[in-house]
């Protein structure tokens, strides 16, 4: 069945970000001036007193923390079939947050505790598009 | 900081209308506008003849001059969700005083149930919420602005209970408004045992969805009192912005934003907290009065569930809010700001019937840009 859910259409500053999951890597921007890394992708970086467009794609390592999250028991379109399922904001260890699906784990909040280590699952939900999810860390 | 004093006095809102409210399938958007701002300029004694100025969101001034045949020399086509009008009342402010228009006019309009002459609502899949949010199965605001409320009950220890307290207080003033949606009398448990929308949201945690209008008729004090009504003054206005997706808000335990707007507003007005004893907080789901409370500096970070937890804000509290029900028991289009505004100017000029707050001459009304992306804070007073 063909996949029914939103698709994201990458832009010229977010195509290595999309490449990447593609690949199965997390490529996310790091600024060479302040050292740290920034989500969503663009090419300069936004921390406030740096500021900086010397900035470049790294690899990181797919490791994050449980930063807030909803189970959604009411889903639309293809997530109709879903519910209840997670939305997630994650904390990457290297510090940006993403939002995200978590996975492989029951949609409680008694399985679900804030700040729970989670790793990367790359899910290739069509030919063309790789999502980064997340589940419980094994180790 | 803002002077403290360059608007004081200065400008008015003479004139306020809402259309009837609910379920309306035979009115578009554009109408709602329209009939909102041909009510509130009756209620001004003027007429589209008089504008010169208008400010709108949900559609655009050019949309707002065509359908009212009016060509005014100042707009503003602020939209960043339900708070912009509070920002447009801002804006109108600062243009009447520079003159660039003297009659201002801020609608609103929303077929927000009946979708009755809409536009399409969600930015495209190459926006940053298309690319980063939507594909993730968020599906509007009950399952997106509610993402930070976990973050806040494992910051604070705040609970389901006391977010549900929100909703029972909030009914209590609802209780009392003939035009209020929902109107019977609810517990935490009825808020607990309502079916689960996107947890911890229940049905009762969340705002109504409703079609209806309003606008504001703004002048100089010059004018303001050759009007029916009372003027009812802008003393204060504080407004921010900080992010659009709910995934980039950078402290999920707090709303930054309106700590600046509050204190933008307060130290214009040259007020204080004390000052105030009606608050109209935009509430769409019960953790965003919790968050806005705590943000304006009315009770302490984390402290705003137990707030409303223990009725201070109900009829006879020390600190009423959302005394017309509410986007929660009284009406929600979908851009309520303009309601919020609008019980504002009807506890301040004592119209307000059963639940009208005696001797009241000074009005706090917050609505957020968005979902937590920004705020803006008004003080209105009738001295």
């Amino acid at each position: 069945m063909a996949y029914d859910k939103p698709l994201p259409e990458p832009t010229p500053e977010t195509q290595e970000f999309w490449d990447g999951l593609k690949r199965h890597e997390l490529r996310i921007q790091r600024c060479l001036d302040c050292d740290r890394f920034y989500f969503f992708p663009r090419p300069f970086c936004p921390h406030a007193g740096c500021r900086s467009g010397n900035v470049r794609w790294e690899t990181v390592s797919g490791r994050a923390k449980l930063h807030t999250y909803v189970i959604s028991h009411r889903g639309f379109g293809g997530f109709a079939d879903d519910v209840p399922y997670v939305i997630a904001v994650v904390e990457l260890d290297e510090g940006p947050r993403m939002l995200t699906n978590l996975v492989e784990v029951e949609p409680t909040p008694e399985a679900l505790p804030v700040d729970m280590p989670l790793e990367i699952v790359y899910d290739d939900v069509t030919a063309e598009v790789t999502l980064a999810k997340f589940r419980p860390a094994r180790g | 900081m803002p002077s403290a004093s360059r608007l004081r006095r200065k400008v008015a809102i003479v004139g306020a209308a809402e259309t009837e409210l609910g379920v309306l399938p035979d009115r578009s958007m554009i109408q709602l506008h329209a009939e909102a701002a041909r009510l509130a300029l009756a209620d001004a004694g003027l007429t589209e003849d008089d504008v010169d100025g208008i400010a709108t969101a949900g559609t655009t001034p050019a949309d707002i001059s065509e359908y009212l045949h009016i060509s005014p020399r100042w707009v503003d086509g602020t939209a960043v969700g339900g708070g912009s009008f509070l920002m447009h009342v801002g804006h109108a402010a600062a243009a009447i005083e520079a003159g660039y228009c003297d009659t201002a006019l801020v609608t609103h309009g929303e077929s927000g149930r009946s979708r009755v002459g809409m536009g399409p609502g969600d930015a495209g899949p190459s926006s940053i919420q298309g690319q980063f949010e939507h594909p993730f199965g968020g599906w509007g605001p009950p399952s997106m602005f509610s993402i930070p409320q976990v973050r806040h009950m494992h910051h604070y220890g705040s609970t389901e209970e006391q977010f549900a307290a929100v909703a029972v207080a909030t009914r209590r003033w609802a209780t009392l408004n003939p035009r209020a949606m929902m109107r019977d009398p609810i517990s935490v448990e009825d808020v607990l045992n309502s079916r689960l929308i996107a947890w911890p949201l229940r049905l009762f945690n969340c705002c109504l969805v409703t079609d209806g209008g309003g606008a504001l008729v703004l002048v100089s004090e010059e004018r303001a009192h050759d009007f029916p009504k009372p003027p009812v003054w802008l003393l204060g206005r504080g407004e921010a912005t900080a992010h659009r997706s709910i995934t980039f808000m950078d402290d999920m335990t707090e709303w930054t934003p309106a700590k600046q707007t509050g204190a933008s507003a307060f130290a214009m007005a040259g007020l204080g907290h004390a000052d105030i004893r009606h608050l109209m907080l935009y509430d769409a789901f019960t953790h965003v009065p919790v968050y806005a409370l705590e943000a304006l500096g009315f009770v302490q970070p984390g402290e705003g569930g137990a707030y409303f937890a223990e009725m201070h804000t109900t009829p006879g509290g020390e600190l009423p809010v959302n005394t017309n029900g509410g986007g929660l028991s009284y009406t929600h289009t979908g851009m309520y700001g303009m309601f919020a505004i609008m019980e504002s100017v009807t506890q301040l000029r004592g119209e307000a019937g059963e639940r009208q707050l005696p001797g009241l001459e000074l009005s706090m009304t917050h609505a957020p840009a968005g979902m937590f992306s920004g705020t803006s804070t008004l003080i209105l007073g009738n001295q």
